[in-house]
């Protein structure tokens, strides 16, 4: 294995030449090159070990379906599991390892099993570990420890992704002979056409053809160059097209950076970027991957694709062995025995399994042609050494081999078993490729609108006709858009490789490997259908085949052909196993694009938010509203040490200020809907319970909101501004899924009403100052309202101007207290806000948050929609029949479910309130409650339970079967813990029943 | 992934700007039905394989609500129209 003298065409830059580290040791390459080649210029054989067995690999393919040259590329933040040494760029001072081999390539725990491997076939984990159930966990941990092969990146990732959205007229899908050739096409009759394609240079395997063809390379030249000037072409250059949906979304990974050095990349340029393409058509020019012949032990470090073996050969001028035997099925093992004459001087043995190609120039040149020989066996320790040769016989339906002939010494095995024209993107979309016994091969049935398939994807093997088929296609889409270029094409033949059908020989199958990545053999396939698995579907997910990174593109159609032999059917009648995205691994990175951090769940922040942190707030989340959970004040201790009060401290003084002085709340999340037209009532009137026919304008009125299984929703205050203008509030958490809920009724049901809703939740800031002597903090700071308890009673509003401010200012209570909400344009909020602390300072006014909220409102048995309900309590449930009424002309939403027979039971889950005997003793929210000690069947749930300050003791509201009824009753909860706590079943109003705290102080 | 012509903004849009609202023209039954009515009409959908008459919502667009028939099995949209040509056409 060597680096020849610089070559004709090759992609090597020999004049920089670039350090790198792999396995932590250090080496040398040239600009152009791969990781994979770099490797292999510099000798080193074994890349991997495998998943099951811990056996040495190598490098197999040149491209993106290798299986085996896994490797953890770079660290920290910057660390790539499981990248593919065939498609890293080399950069300088890459740092590379092997993503496998545990614990180092050199010794393997899996490989130093090895008396158990015959264990170790398909089904082994499904067989061993089911039992002893209990001993599961065990066996997953270290189960966990073998498999897979790169470690999860501990950092989180240092770079960013974006996503860009792209309609054209034609996407071109590869950017070889047939994709430009369609390019070219498409683009001279003036549509827009994108080229993607996967590596760093077009041209694709015609680049391999350079070499020996100067009409190829002049081909590629000028029709690249043409392309280049054309303003309505684009080409996506390091970028794999790997997913096709309906309508042709086609999802496109670009690799904008990972070809750079780390100290060069521009971090404020995306690493990666997600191509979101619409394309009018599709040209489907995606290429072939050529697939290997079968032996045992032909996953030996040096055995590798004949196609790989040329492309290191012309592109990046390493020679991989020396002593190379050349094995296949079809004619195009001789372009690479002819190359590694002309190239390097070697001569290889070429073993053909057919007889009959006019191989006399080769023979002549005193090339070693066998035909009618293929390889039984391979063997050597860390690559190969020798291979067993036999004779193989083709009786018209069957292969059959002789025993072996001959040893053969090698040092390299390059093998040619057909082509897999690459029908993944096609298949995305549900399309079953169709199976050609000419070509043997899967072909694409592009049976979906506006796609066709171009190029050795539908079976072409020479270049020129690759053009051909290209021009063809683009002729074909250009008429579907109506658009035309001259001259017409007509449809290429197929020019034939001759490829042999299918065969696996039967000398030691338990060495032949199918799925090199997840270690499946032939005799793997075999078992699982001597375990009767019959459809190609079950023995896949039998034998794990395909389920690796690679996802099978080399093996599976090996998998098929022997099960199709074994099950004595037909290829076709066998069919394929499921194509689906994405056709090669997609960062998670790319998938996410911006939407990561903070853009991955915006936050929102009230206009207030700056004043509450000053006030050292702790937040919670509430839908995306950060809003302030309590206030903790700072406690001072001796020798200057300070803390702050914890969550229970904290709302222990924030609820008493409340009831003994005056609070101020942010309530500025609450959803705000601004309602308008002249039928705002009567459709107040169908989505609310109650009545809204009378609501005069000053007026604020709750409404319970059912769906129409009669079930609450959601729940607030509504306000009425005129006849023809209302503001309604919705819970915080509920705004966007009450305001699509109404929209759909007005939109769908009830067209005719004239009503145009607004969401205004952002427009308006709300301070509540709330507790007995609100009234007199608002008047430092209002006078042209008169607040006297008569002339602005509960639940009326008023307009007004607050601290210069004008300011809607709305009597409603949530707690029980006094209580006045200020409504101002939302800019105006945070000066509003700072203006109530200053004016209450005098009261010792006390910001108060979400947990001191629901403390006060649970005191006077107030529900939390959400939290009390789970879209399972009617109106009636809840103990709040006063909000129904049945006599309205039209029936509100839900008001038909309410006498259903189910919604009538009078043994319904109903909302109580629960006195714990223990007076001390708070109750788990959840906890179960049940009937008698002993019990075992629930009969309900607490919704919710805290420490009442002002009561001195603990309550709860809960759910109980029919707990309206059992006033005083004592029932049992019982704790997740174990606890078995007696309680009281009492009216969910605990505190001032009378109401006499609702005016404040007179 | 759908490109759905809003039939409001008159554009063809990408699905993600789009919510599926349920099954359209559904006929919501008279106070006096039957409780086997009601809950037919609460909670039995046609679920029909092959052509569906379906609502959907243009959520981060227009916000109106429109009319789509598609083929659920090949994804073929056959038509999409507003609830209005629909009382029109009628
Ligand atoms: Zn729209």
């Amino acid at each position: 294995m060597k680096r020849l003298a610089p070559q004709a065409h090759e992609r090597i830059d020999r004049s920089k030449t670039y350090q790198f580290t792999w396995q932590g040791e250090s080496y040398y390459a040239y600009a152009g090159d791969t990781l994979a080649s770099a490797l292999l210029a510099n000798g080193i054989d074994v890349v991997g070990r495998s998943f099951k067995y811990g056996r040495k690999r190598g490098i197999l393919a040149a491209g993106v379906e290798e299986p085996n040259a896994l490797v953890t590329l770079e660290s920290g933040g910057y660390e790539v599991p499981n990248a593919r040494a065939t498609e890293i760029e080399l950069y300088d001072q890459l740092n590379a390892k092997a993503a496998s081999g545990i614990p180092s390539l050199r010794f393997d725990l899996r490989a130093a099993l090895k008396p158990f491997h015959k264990f170790m076939v398909a089904g082994f984990y499904y067989k061993t570990f089911k039992w002893p159930q209990k001993l599961w966990p065990h066996y997953e941990h270290y189960l966990r420890q073998l498999a897979g092969f790169s470690e999860v990146p501990q950092q989180a990732d240092a770079e960013h992704y974006d996503h860009q959205y792209q309609f054209v007229d034609v996407a071109v899908v590869g950017g070889g002979a047939a994709g430009l050739s369609a390019a070219l096409t498409a683009a001279q009759s003036g549509a827009s056409v994108l080229v993607i394609d996967e590596r760093a240079e077009l041209g694709g395997e015609l680049s391999s053809e350079f070499a020996s063809s100067a009409e190829a390379q002049q081909w590629f030249s000028s029709t690249k160059q043409a392309l280049e000037q054309m303003p309505n072409v684009r080409i996506l250059k390091r970028s794999t097209a790997f997913a096709l949906h309906d309508f042709n979304l086609l999802l496109v990974i670009e690799r904008r950076q990972d070809h750079v050095s780390l100290k060069q990349r521009n971090e404020k340029q995306s690493r990666q970027r997600q191509h979101r393409v619409r394309a009018k058509q599709v040209i489907l020019a995606t290429g072939s991957h050529e697939r290997p012949l079968l032996f045992a032990n032909n996953d030996l470090p040096g055995v590798l694709m004949a196609s790989a073996m040329r492309r290191y050969l012309n592109e990046f001028a390493v020679l991989c062995g020396d002593k190379p035997v050349l094995a296949g099925n079809n004619d195009s093992i001789y372009a690479l025995a002819e190359d590694l004459v002309k190239r390097a001087g070697v001569k290889p043995v070429v073993l053909d399994m057919r007889v009959g190609y006019d191989a006399s120039r080769l023979i002549a040149a005193g090339i070693d042609v066998r035909q009618g020989y293929t390889i039984l066996k391979a063997s050597g320790s860390n690559r190969v050494e020798q291979v067993s040769i036999a004779k193989v016989y083709y009786d018209g339906k069957l292969w059959s081999a002789s025993a072996a002939t001959e040893t053969l010494d090698c040092d390299v095995v390059a093998t040619s078993g057909g082509f897999n024209p690459l029908v993944h993107l096609d298949c995305h979309t549900g399309s079953k490729p169709l199976f050609s016994n000419a070509l043997q091969a899967f072909l694409p049935a592009c049976d979906k609108p506006a796609r066709i398939s171009a190029g050795s994807v539908n079976g072409h093997s020479d270049w020129q006709a690759c053009v051909q088929d290209g021009a063809y296609a683009a002729h074909q889409i250009l008429g579907r858009l109506e658009k035309s270029v001259a001259p017409t094409t007509v449809k290429p033949e197929l020019k034939l490789l001759n490829v042999a059908p299918f065969f696996c020989p039967t000398h030691q199958r338990n060495k032949i490997f199918i799925d090199m990545q997840n270690d499946v053999k032939a005799s793997d396939i075999e078992l699982a259908i001597r375990e009767n698995y019959r459809s190609i579907e079950h023995i896949k997910r039998y034998t794990a085949m395909g389920f690796g990174t690679d996802q099978g593109k080399i093996g599976n159609v090996l998998g098929i052909a022997l099960a199709a032999q074994l099950l004595n059917r037909s290829i076709p009648e066998v069919g394929t196993t499921t194509f689906r995205p994405m056709y090669t691994p997609v960062t998670m990175g790319a998938l996410a694009g911006e939407e990561v951090g903070l853009l991955f769940d915006p936050q929102r922040f009230t206009p207030i938010h700056a004043s509450h942190v000053a006030r050292g707030a702790e937040f919670e989340v509430v839908g995306q509203w950060m809003r302030p959970w309590y206030f903790p004040k700072a406690i001072e201790h001796l020798y200057d040490a300070q803390s702050a009060e914890d969550l229970h401290t904290a709302v222990q003084r924030e609820c008493l200020a409340v009831r003994n002085s005056v609070g101020v709340m942010d309530a500025s999340t609450l959803g705000k809907i601004d309602i308008q037209g002249p039928d705002v009532r009567e459709f107040l009137a169908r989505v609310y319970t109650n009545a809204w026919a009378k609501l005069a304008p000053g007026k604020c009125r709750y409404g319970v909101m059912c769906d129409e299984n009669g079930m609450i929703i959601d729940d607030g205050v509504t306000a009425c501004l005129s006849d023809t203008h209302f503001v309604m509030t919705t819970t915080t958490g509920g705004a966007a899924r009450i305001y699509n809920h109404l929209e759909t009724w007005l939109q769908t049901e009830w067209p005719a009403l004239k009503v145009y809703l607004t969401s205004v939740t952002d427009h308006w800031s709300t301070t509540a100052i709330v507790g007995p002597k609100a009234r007199r903090v608002i008047e430092k700071l209002c006078s042209d309202i008169d607040f006297n308890a008569k002339a602005f009673p509960f639940m009326d509003w008023r307009e007004g101007t607050v601290a210069g401010v004008p300011a809607r200012v709305m009597r409603i209570s949530f707690s029980g207290e006094l209580s006045y909400e200020i409504n101002v344009p939302a800019n105006y909020g945070r000066y509003i806000w700072e203006q109530v602390m200053e004016a209450g300072k005098e009261f010792d006014i006390t910001p108060y948050g979400t947990e001191t909220m629901h403390v006060l409102r649970a005191e006077k048995g107030y529900i939390i929609v959400g939290q009390d309900t789970d879209g399972s309590l009617s109106p009636y449930d809840a103990n709040m029949g006063w909000a129904v009424s049945l006599t309205k002309p039209y029936p509100f939403l839900g008001q038909r479910a309410l006498t259903r027979s189910d919604t009538v039971r009078t043994d319904r889950k109903q909302l109580v309130g629960l006195l714990p005997h223990d007076a001390q003793k708070v109750l788990p929210e959840g906890t179960q409650l049940v009937n008698a000690i002993e019990d075992k069947a629930m009969i309900g749930h607490v919704t919710s339970s805290y420490l009442s300050p002002i009561l001195g003791r603990s309550i709860a509201m809960a759910v109980v079967k029919a707990g309206l009824s059992r006033m005083g009753n004592t029932i049992y909860a019982k704790t997740v813990g174990g606890e078995t706590i007696p309680v009281t079943i009492a009216d969910s109003v605990f505190y001032d029943t009378a109401k006499e705290k609702l005016d404040g102080e007179v | 992934m759908f490109l759905i012509r809003c039939p409001y903004c008159g554009e063809a849009r990408e699905e993600q700007e789009f919510s599926y609202a349920g099954e359209a023209f559904i006929q919501r039954p008279p106070l006096t039905c039957s409780d086997e009515e009601w809950g037919d009409y609460l909670f039995k959908r046609k679920n029909i394989k092959g052509v569906t008459t379906e609502q959907w919502l243009h959520s981060a667009g227009c916000r109106r609500i429109f009319v789509m028939e598609r083929n659920n099995v090949t994804y073929e949209i056959l038509s999409i129209y507003t609830f209005e040509s629909k009382r029109g056409a009628a």
